[in-house]
């Protein structure tokens, strides 16, 4: 590294703090009694310090300095990278599916129910995946779909008795036949005209849930939503739902897997990268952007039914523009258009907020620095798309 | 077979008359240069032809079924494709999935035989592979199947544009200026490329600029100036004629 260069670093990391010790300030000093100054020290002090440590050892590292400890370290993962490279994909991914399947065994209540919702996230985060990172539609109320499904087992087995496995396809063709509703006045915008008017959709969904008393019973929700039952069978404990949803989100995974790899797939990708090029292509982009849209929509009804019978209760607010963005977010962070891009961005979205409830109050603050971090390192997605063949060389 | 007619096509953008009258064939087995200068209205003749912009008045018919009014992907389903002007590519996919997409039209499989991947779906899958690899082949471009079409070098863009025309199995291609910002040593392979493909049975329709191409292939020339028809003719009588020498040059 040049004096150049580290000087540059130097300076970038002490507008960093500046900039930090700015936003700091006003939040902790600014009190009713006074200006103080003693508190926010304190936890400046202790994120300089560590700022400064973690861009001298980096610093170091530029330098050659600490290649007795990283070369060996560099290697090893290398060695892992390549074993990972030469088993065949079937085996990891057999790998994978016995740890999720053997899961239960070992987690507790509390575990189930993380797992039970990182699985419905993923769902929900592959069908906006379709809509988003295949066909290029960016859609903000994409909650609405979840919406419609939960409400559609909801109200069917409660007034009709229909059992959850009969409900299941039913609430994915409302959720599609709503998506297609959406998708058809939307069709014409694009880009930022086309978000704001899927935003203004997936809010009038959620206000009639809120308001249609006689239907929905309105914000008190719908209760007593009977658990999936096979044959006599009820899954009633936490274990045995997670083995329900476990089997939805597969079935997400591998239609998306090969929707994605299928005639239809490659024309999504063709509209998001050039809809008119796609269009005098052979691609009837009207007809298979509305099939984007009830794809997704079918997938998110899918996971609503699932969510519907888990809480036993169903309201409006759950299904509010936040959750919309949480997903978009899930899908954009972990990669769009990637399977396993979006599977580890619900991972890391659902569970990092668990595992930081120690800081308690500052949990949502890490969050966001996390999210912003990621952004900035890697914003093409912590595990960005590839799709048939090798690649030679990754686009930048 | 693949004989397209126009018909006193006529193009009004508002009170701009973009092309007037314009009536000219393509007939099977033919080369014919659409030349004209800046402005003239080629490319609009392009739009009209694939369904992009609505002729005003008028009809382009193919085969003796009328084109106008059909929309871009239902042309492309007759056998007429075409390049643009300016390259578009997919930029984010490979070259080979590049021409996979134009067999959009030429295969059927749907959602539920994706999912399922049917037998059918995937004989379909392995022969629009095959017929795609075979387009990048035809253009010299078989061994970059793989590499994104974004990173490949300016002139392999443009005959990958070809190549993605090809792939759709067209028996009428129209090539919008195919030799922009070629050398010389690429144009002349490109020459010899729209060579092959006419053996294959394709016509082909071009707008160009680089008249040494347009003389050296091209059976016909249509001249366009200000959206208006003023000459049609062999390359030879067209470089004689004075109302083109005018429109060029100027009085």
């Amino acid at each position: 590294m040049t004096i150049q260069e580290s000087k540059r670093l130097w300076v970038s990391l002490g507008v960093g703090l500046f900039w930090f010790l700015m936003l700091l300030w006003p939040l902790l000093g600014i009190k009713p009694g006074g200006l103080e100054f003693s508190e926010t020290w304190a936890v400046f002090s202790k994120i300089a310090v560590a700022a400064v440590l973690i861009v001298a050892v980096y610093h170091l590292r530029q330098a050659g300095v600490l290649d007795f400890i990283g070369t060996p370290l560099v290697k090893a993962s290398e060695a892992v990278g390549r074993g990972y490279q030469k088993a065949p994909t079937w085996l990891l991914l057999a790998v994978v599916l016995a740890a999720a399947l053997i899961y239960p065994q070992f987690a507790g209540r509390y575990g189930n129910d993380v797992a039970i919702s990182v699985l419905i996230y993923i769902c929900l985060g592959l069908g906006l995946n379709v809509v988003v990172g295949l066909a290029g539609l960016l859609d903000l109320g994409y909650i609405a779909f979840y919406g419609v499904g939960a409400y559609a087992y909801a109200l069917l087995s409660l007034h009709f008795g229909l059992s959850f496995w009969t409900c299941l396809p039913i609430a994915a063709m409302l959720a599609a036949i709503s998506g297609c509703i959406i998708g058809f006045p939307t069709l014409r915008m694009r880009g930022d005209y086309l978000a704001i008017v899927t935003l203004g959709f997936g809010e009038i969904v959620r206000l009639i849930l809120n308001n249609w008393m006689t239907l929905t019973n309105g914000p008190n929700g719908i209760l007593g939503i009977p658990r999936p039952d096979f044959f006599g069978y009820n899954f009633a404990s936490l274990s045995s739902l997670y083995y329900v949803i476990l089997g939805i989100a597969v079935f997400t995974v591998l239609a998306v897997y090969r929707l994605n790899h299928s005639r239809i797939g490659r024309a999504w990708e063709a509209i998001r990268e050039d809809e008119t090029a796609a269009e005098l292509m052979g691609v009837n982009t009207f007809l298979l952007k509305l099939l984007a849209y009830a794809m997704g929509a079918t997938f998110a009804g899918l996971a609503g039914a699932f969510f519907a019978s888990r809480m036993r209760f169903v309201g409006p607010e759950s299904f509010t523009f936040l959750e919309s963005a949480m997903v978009l977010a899930m899908v954009v962070l972990g990669g769009m258009g990637s399977i396993p891009g979006v599977i580890l961005g619900v991972l890391v979205l659902v569970a990092l907020p668990e595992l930081f409830r120690d800081f308690e109050l500052y949990r949502m603050l890490v969050f966001g620095g996390v999210m912003c971090t990621m952004m900035l390192v890697r914003p093409a997605g912590l595990w960005p798309a590839k799709r048939v063949g090798r690649r030679s060389e990754e686009m930048e | 077979m693949a004989n397209l007619i126009l018909d006193d096509i006529c193009v009004r953008f508002g009170g701009l008359q973009a092309l007037t009258d314009v009536s000219f064939s393509l007939a099977e087995g033919e080369v014919v240069g659409l030349i004209g200068p800046n402005g003239a209205g080629k490319t609009t003749v392009f739009n009209v032809i694939t369904g992009v912009y609505k002729a005003s008045s008028g009809a382009a018919t193919y085969d003796g079924k009328r084109i106008t009014g059909l929309r871009p992907y239902q042309v492309l389903a007759m056998g007429i494709a075409r390049t643009f002007q300016n390259i578009r590519l997919f930029p984010r996919m490979t070259a080979l999935e590049n021409c996979m997409v134009a067999q959009h039209s030429r295969s059927s499989v749907g959602v539920v035989g994706a999912v399922l991947r049917s037998p059918s779906q995937r004989r379909e899958e392995a022969r629009i592979q095959e017929k795609s690899q075979r387009a990048l082949d035809f253009m010299g471009l078989g061994d970059m199947a793989d590499e994104i079409s974004s990173n490949l070098p300016y002139g392999h863009q443009r005959r990958l544009e070809i190549a993605r025309a090809l792939a759709s199995e067209p028996q009428t291609l129209l090539l919008d200026e195919p030799a922009a910002g070629l050398n010389p040593s690429e144009s002349r392979e490109l020459m010899e490329a729209i060579g092959h493909i006419t053996d294959l049975g394709i016509n082909v329709l071009m707008v160009e600029h680089d008249m040494k191409v347009v003389m050296g292939i091209c059976n016909r020339i249509v001249v366009l100036d200000h959206g208006v028809m003023i000459a049609e003719g062999r390359p030879e009588q067209i470089q004689r004629d004075p109302k083109v020498i005018e429109a060029y040059l100027g009085q």
